[in-house]
């Protein structure tokens, strides 16, 4: 029975990571939310608008590394996010004033914005790919680990070390920040307000004077602005490479449809909630159970319920269980 | 209007035939041959979304369940695997199936509310009984010589008998997907396909023992000749010298692909001709009844839930047997070469541009956007050569955009894609 360092290694090897991992999948989410309660459909190429934030964000740090340009030990590419953002933000306004606002105006089925976003997902795919290239680009620097597992046993004694990277402090420090930003926002503010009312019901919000064209224009570049953020984390965090942002898409949905479809704080708890149940499923929980079994006692198997290749399919078997379950999701209603 | 289709096929058959005659015929015919590939799954997807509106975008797991089929049909059995762990599948099967039937049965026997707890209870020695058995079972099977085989095989049974296989597996799984799914808001449907599309393709990436994973299965038997043989038979160099062709062995290419196509116009054919009737029997008008309006539909006694899995189930059988036809046509099944991208979103810009709910335009479709894929690799090239040509000799810039221009075929594909829908939201041959 050794319970500080199971605990140190379910830390290091579960909750860290899951918190890092869960943070960049809420800021994916709140983002396809957001289009959601404001748009109504279903974005399909919010992952290449992450990956083209991202790819921006990179541009930006390699000009600027060539520069010379470092605030070490933070990573240059904390200095650089606001291009990403800028450029999503410039691709999301484009794409709504040559694509989606037609659409809009001819009030024409959710089904169609989709099938159209498609068309979207595969002309940034093919602009990202012509640009930077589909391979792993690496554009990472300072400090690479805040807490490594050395200074970690050596402070505190035990056998189990904590590595805490130092993107994943960043990610979750600015994942906090943005998200608190954002509820201010739509809770404060006139234009937050005057969104919420639009998701809520469209008509009344006009009827109350409200600029649908502006709702709409402000939804986009949160939603791009969010998009740059989390796709810059997640290449900092992880690697940044193209094909991967179609595969996240599918926890990120499964996020946004479990905490409830245009609900904000359910995009953050779903992020969440799909990001650990991913982690943890497909966690080998052998050695935690041996510290705190009794000594000297290891059980047979690795105590794993899905090996690490079925990640993703964890957050689609919840995702059918909330769709079978509770469809309206976590969170009630439709409201952002 | 029939005067615009066989406008629109003439068209894009001279257009083959000059790929034949200024690229080569062995190119042209290659071309033909996934063009027929693609115009069958055009007509799986054009049942589901045109003929009943559901938003399937899990076109590539089904596809993939065809091609796994062709696996499991056509290779060799491995007798060692089944020796050393045969017994032992059948026990984790057995153990499956006892749990599954366990939980039925005692969901019917608890009340409404303990339901779920009793699943769960079930659920987990079940889940753990079968493991048992099925854990080491897998690793024996792929300790067997694993750089050659490292799996089961298959039955060892002619490869075309695999195209029916493949649509029953696609099928099956498409009953049991829809059964689920659909009855949900169009893009949750969405969404709920496109992930168990991932999930089907990640089965057959990781679980060895049934179809090697990314080890990929080469050496598919096939249903036609094979080049070296041709090019020693008698026949063929004699048949080939009639023809006034000097080059057997470009000669043995063609006629391989020639054979390959035939099968595939023969199956096309088929399917064309039941859908054709499907659409145009009270069976169709009622499908294209929900479509429009599905309440109204629903007051006049339809079971819209029962027509729309349906509907489903047939599309993805005719998926599957395209994925069957392509593993054939391939010789080989490599897993990692499924992405959505290609397998999925392609085949709605085949659609979409060919025109939702008709059959002639969805197979137009498919030949025109699978012509345009392949021929956008050349294409983008030369206008990164145009477009880099003024910047100066062995400049990074140019070469970084020339070696990019093989994505030009995505940045192609959208804008078809944007385009039709905004300017013909119709499709090039629209429905009737």
């Amino acid at each position: 029975m050794d319970i500080a360092n199971a605990f140190a290694l379910l830390s290091n090897f579960v909750l860290v990571p899951a918190l890092a991992y869960g943070a960049q999948l809420a800021l994916g989410a709140l983002g396809v939310t957001i289009i959601f309660g404001i748009l109504r459909f279903a974005n399909f190429a919010h992952g290449e608008m992450m990956s083209f934030g991202a790819m921006a964000a990179i541009l930006a740090t390699w000009f600027l590394q060539s520069q010379g340009v470092s605030i070490s030990p933070l990573p240059t590419a904390l200095l650089a996010l606001p291009i990403g953002i800028l450029a999503a933000i410039g691709m999301a306004c484009l794409t709504d004033r040559f694509v989606f606002r037609f659409y809009r105006r001819k009030r024409s089925n959710p089904i169609v914005f989709a099938i159209v976003s498609v068309g979207v997902m595969f002309v940034m795919a093919g602009l990202i790919r012509i640009i930077i290239g589909p391979d792993d680009q690496s554009f990472a620097d300072g400090a690479r680990f805040l807490v490594t597992v050395r200074e970690f046993k050596a402070a505190t004694g035990l056998d189990q070390g904590i590595a805490i990277k130092q993107s994943q402090v960043i990610t979750v420090v600015v994942a906090l920040i943005v998200v608190a930003f954002l509820f201010w926002f739509l809770q404060r503010t006139r234009w937050g307000k005057a969104m919420r009312a639009y998701s809520d019901d469209e008509d009344l919000a006009l009827l109350s004077g409200i600029d649908p064209e502006k709702v709409v224009l402000i939804a986009w570049i949160i939603a791009a602005a969010l998009a740059a953020i989390a796709g810059t984390l997640y290449g900092l965090d992880k690697t940044y490479k193209p094909f991967i942002f179609l595969q996240i898409l599918l926890p990120i949905f499964a996020a946004t449809i479990l905490g409830g479809i245009g609900q904000p704080v359910g995009a953050v708890l779903g992020g969440f909630i799909i990001a650990f149940s991913e982690v943890m499923v497909t966690y080998a929980f052998k050695r935690f159970l041996a510290y705190l079994g009794p000594d000297g006692w290891v059980p047979d198997g690795l105590v794993q319920l899905l090996s690490t290749d079925y990640k993703f399919a964890v957050s689609f078997v919840i995702l059918v269980a909330v769709l079978l379950v509770r469809p309206t999701g976590i969170i009630r209603g439709k409201v952002i | 209007m029939t005067k615009t289709v066989a406008l629109y096929y003439s068209l894009m058959g001279l257009v083959l035939i000059a790929v034949g005659f200024f690229q080569s015929w062995n190119v042209a015919f290659g071309i033909l041959n996934l063009c027929l590939i693609s115009a069958i799954m055009a007509l799986g997807v054009n049942m589901q979304w045109g003929y009943a509106g559901l938003f399937n975008v899990g076109i590539m797991g089904f596809t993939a369940l065809g091609a796994l089929a062709a696996v499991l049909i056509s290779m060799a059995p491995v007798q060692e695997a089944w020796e050393v762990a045969g017994g032992d599948l059948f026990l984790s099967l057995l153990s499956l199936a006892g749990t599954v039937v366990a939980i039925l049965l005692a969901r019917r026997a608890v009340p409404r509310g303990l339901r779920p707890y009793v699943v769960v209870l079930l659920l987990i020695p079940g889940y753990f009984l079968t493991m048992h058995f099925f854990g080491p079972a897998t690793e024996r099977i792929e300790a067997i010589d694993p750089a050659l085989t490292g799996y089961l095989g298959g039955l060892g049974l002619p490869v075309l008998l695999a195209w029916p296989v493949g649509g029953l597996v696609a099928a099956g799984a498409g009953w049991l997907i829809g059964r689920i799914s659909l009855g949900l808001r169009a893009d949750y449907l969405a969404i709920a396909t496109l992930g168990i599309s991932e999930i089907i393709i990640a089965i057959i990436k990781y679980e060895e023992w049934l179809s090697r994973g990314v080890k990929n299965v080469t050496g598919i038997p096939r249903p036609v000749p094979y080049e070296v043989d041709l090019v020693e038979a008698d026949w063929f160099i004699s048949f080939a010298s009639s023809l006034g062709v000097s080059d057997t062995s470009e000669a043995a290419g063609v006629f391989v692909k020639i054979c390959y196509a035939l099968l595939f116009i023969a199956v096309l054919a088929i399917i064309m001709w039941l859908a054709e009737r499907a659409l145009q029997s009270p069976w169709g008008r009622m499908m294209r009844a929900i479509r429009d309006n599905r309440d109204a539909a629903a007051a006049m006694g339809k079971d819209v839930k029962a027509r729309h899995l349906q509907v489903f189930v047939l599309g993805c059988a005719v998926c599957g047997v395209a994925g069957a036809m392509l593993a054939t046509l391939d010789g080989q099944l490599t897993p990692t070469s499924y992405i959505p991208l290609r397998y999925t979103f392609l085949i709605w810009v085949m659609v979409i541009l060919g025109g939702s709910g008709n059959n002639w335009g969805a197979v137009l479709g498919g030949f025109v956007i699978w012509f345009l894929w392949i021929q956008a690799e050349p294409l983008g090239s030369w206008v990164m050569n145009v477009v880099t040509a003024p910047m100066p000799e062995g400049s990074a810039l140019a070469d970084h955009l020339v070696a990019g221009s093989v994505y030009m075929r995505y940045l192609l594909m959208g804008a078809i894609l944007l385009l039709v829908m905004r300017f013909a939201p119709k499709g090039l041959i629209p429905e009737k």
